[in-house]
């Protein structure tokens, strides 16, 4: 098969896997090619709106399994290609000198077994780093069942590893991948964070001791193919945060890949992107702005609000936090605040120093008062000419959100009413 | 500063020139109106001051920034001076003198008018820096890597270190259409030169190949499922696309269909 005609089957194969980030690790020179940044990089934005930030490819999608939300199983009629190492090395330098990518992300369906599949993913990052002499991103995936000392070898090579949870429940799991089993998944989760944390420890007092994952792990998770709530996924995603130190949870819409009688039907499935997207600003509130999921849902509210987002949902509900004054207010709490973000409240804290700010100041600084204007207030005074009404703040706060939202229908959300 | 005269400043639009309009501004007790280059048609009405640059006399107005305001008002100011916002060169003038009435506070003070316009524009600045470092394109020709960008701000000096740490082995040259400037980069020296034009050669076959490889590949991974155009627009603005392999067409092949 043509080099041409392999990539597209293998790029098109390794397209449903969300995670595509060039991020956490800063690496200058090594006498090589490439660098990596700490905040990464996007290099392009297919059709779709995702960034395209590493080459990412499947080394093969022959696969022995038969999980049956996925292209590449088994009993799937796909056309199948596998790359030659070299092949791999050789598109990998190509694309990178012209600043088409800023590295790899290598995949690959499990042909054999996971130790031979593991094996010749070592062997084409080992030739691409000491051969190439390439020092771009990495981003690897651990195959579960592989043995450890073989995942080891692979973070040493590699700057990120990620194992794919799969599917937001064991029971899920049980019914669609039936080869796959939850601890055989965990497991080297927990293998990838204890190198991480002992690779550091070595780090930190020799500086030339090898480095195991150095840009840390994710995961990745398919919403709307099986029945769980967004309480469920956010409180799993929280846990893995916690207990695994994850650096990114990332969700995957399900897509009508398949005709199993066990996944939603084709017919007229929408992929429930709205879902997806509140799920990630969820996420967000998690790393950055010291939420804990159970604050933003509970038995009551199983799901997130199609309306509005998660942050001005709890914000909605809970009223009685808020005006906050600005200036006086701690940091926690002026990121509670809708229309103030990360930036805006270090900005906040600094400008604070200088005299009191005015919402004219505020707007300066980038806060989004449309939004803001309901939950502060400057020096002990409301902004001119604003009634605050909570049925009046819902409203508008929806109103500022639709044109946004103008490609979804939030009905997708009710999907699992008769199946669940 | 009220009994200040008022002049038109003429000085070459660099650097140094700039930092030396400042320190004449000092020394004759003189605010500026406006700032111009020797080229440019504008009449004003004010008596015209002539500038030339003088090494010395901006590397002092330089380390004053760091002493008598604060060593992060060197960075805003080099780098503001960088940026495409309109009359920025007042603005700038105009944040030094309170700089140096206001002192270290003037920084921290993000609500003020004048910090926050310049922020933003520097803000914008490193910004399309940053999406230049993905966008930036390179065509092999006979070993040398040739990348042509067209900017607002002027990002070039931003945008070189990470590109000679990138490919510190390697030969390159990045030309910015707008500012009509080069850069020229081979193992161990580089030079950011003006430069009227620029034409690339031909490319050849391997370089042809790389750029066939590259496109199956971008449309090979959006899922059509999830196409979304406005989504795209958001994260890669359209002003882009122009010098980006994979929206060009190569002579000989099918046009490429695209919204």
């Amino acid at each position: 098969m043509e080099l041409m005609e392999k990539l597209e089957v293998l790029a098109d194969a390794a397209k449903y896997d969300a995670a595509c980030t060039s991020s956490g690790l800063h690496r200058g020179n090594r006498g090589g090619i490439g660098t990596t940044t700490m905040a990464g990089c996007c290099h392009s934005f297919s059709a779709d709106g995702r960034c395209v930030t590493l080459l990412k490819v499947l080394l093969t999608n022959r696969c022995v399994y038969d999980c049956q939300y996925c292209v590449n199983r088994r009993s799937n009629d796909v056309r199948r290609a596998a790359f030659t190492p070299r092949e791999l090395c050789e598109l990998t330098m190509g694309f990178y000198r012209r600043n088409y990518i800023e590295g790899l992300f290598l995949s690959s369906a499990v042909w054999g077994s996971p130790d031979d599949t593991t094996e010749r993913m070592i062997e084409t990052l080992r030739l691409l780093r000491e051969e190439y002499n390439f020092w771009g991103y990495i981003h690897a995936k651990a195959i579960p069942g592989a043995d450890p000392l073989l995942t080891r070898r692979l973070g040493l090579l590699a700057d990120r590893l990620s194992v794919n949870i799969e599917l937001p429940s064991e029971a899920s799991l049980r019914l669609l991948a039936p080869d796959k089993e939850k601890c055989a998944i965990l497991r080297p989760m927990a293998q990838i964070r204890d190198g991480i944390q002992v690779s550091r420890q070595e780090v930190a007092r020799y500086r030339h001791a090898p480095r195991f994952a150095p840009a840390g792990q994710s995961t990745q998770m398919i919403i709307g193919a099986t029945p769980e709530s967004d309480r469920h996924i956010l409180t799993l995603t929280q846990g893995l945060y916690d207990k695994y130190r994850l650096k990114r949870v990332f969700y995957s819409a399900y897509l009508p890949v398949s005709d199993s009688g066990l996944l939603p039907a084709r017919q007229g499935f929408q992929p429930p992107l709205l879902r997806e997207h509140r799920l990630y600003q969820a996420d967000w509130l998690l790393r950055f702005y010291h939420y804990r999921a159970e604050e933003l849902l509970d038995e009551a509210h199983p799901d997130l609000s199609p309306l509005v987002d998660p942050k001005c949902s709890w914000a909605l509900n809970h009223m009685e936090f808020f005006p906050v004054e600005v200036n006086t207010a701690e940091y926690e709490a002026l990121l509670r605040v809708p229309g103030v973000g990360v930036t805006s409240a270090r900005r906040i804290l600094t400008a604070r120093r200088c005299g009191s700010l005015t919402f004219e100041g505020l707007k300066r600084l980038g806060v989004v008062l449309k939004r803001a204007q309901y939950f502060l207030t400057c020096s002990g005074r409301r902004m001119e000419g604003l009634r605050v009404r909570e049925d009046g703040v819902l409203r508008h706060l929806v109103a500022l959100e639709r044109p946004m939202l103008a490609q979804e229908a939030p009905e997708q959300l009710t999907l699992f009413d008769n199946t669940g | 500063m009220a009994d200040w005269t008022t002049v038109a400043y003429v000085y070459d639009g660099g650097f140094s020139g700039f930092l030396t309009c400042v320190y004449e501004s000092y020394v004759h007790r003189e605010a500026p109106a406006c700032f111009a280059a020797p080229e440019d048609p504008r009449v004003t009405l004010w008596p015209e001051r002539r500038v030339e640059a003088h090494e010395a006399h901006a590397r002092r107005v330089y380390r004053s920034l760091g002493e008598k305001i604060a060593p992060g008002a060197r960075a805003l100011v080099a780098r503001g001076f960088l940026t495409c916002l309109p009359e920025r060169e007042l603005w700038l003038w105009r944040f030094i003198q309170a700089g140096y009435r206001r002192g270290g506070a003037m920084l921290q003070d993000l609500a003020d008018p004048l910090v926050s316009t310049l922020n933003k524009a520097v803000y914008q600045l490193n910004h399309e820096a940053h999406m230049y470092t993905g966008f930036v394109r390179f065509s092999e020709q006979s070993g040398v890597l040739v990348a042509e960008i067209a900017p607002k701000n002027r990002v070039l000096p931003v945008l070189r270190p990470h590109f000679c740490t990138r490919f510190s082995r390697e030969t390159f040259v990045i030309y910015d259409r707008t500012y009509r400037e080069a850069l020229f980069y081979q193992p161990g020296r580089w030079a950011i030169v003006p430069l009227a034009e620029f034409r690339a050669a031909a490319p050849g076959e391997t370089e042809l190949d790389f750029r066939r490889l590259w496109r199956r590949f971008y449309d090979a991974i959006a899922i059509q499922d999830r196409v979304n155009p406005k989504l795209r627009m958001n994260n890669m603005p359209k002003r882009y696309w122009r010098l980006m392999t994979e929206f060009q067409t190569d002579p000989g092949e099918p046009p490429r269909a695209l919204p």
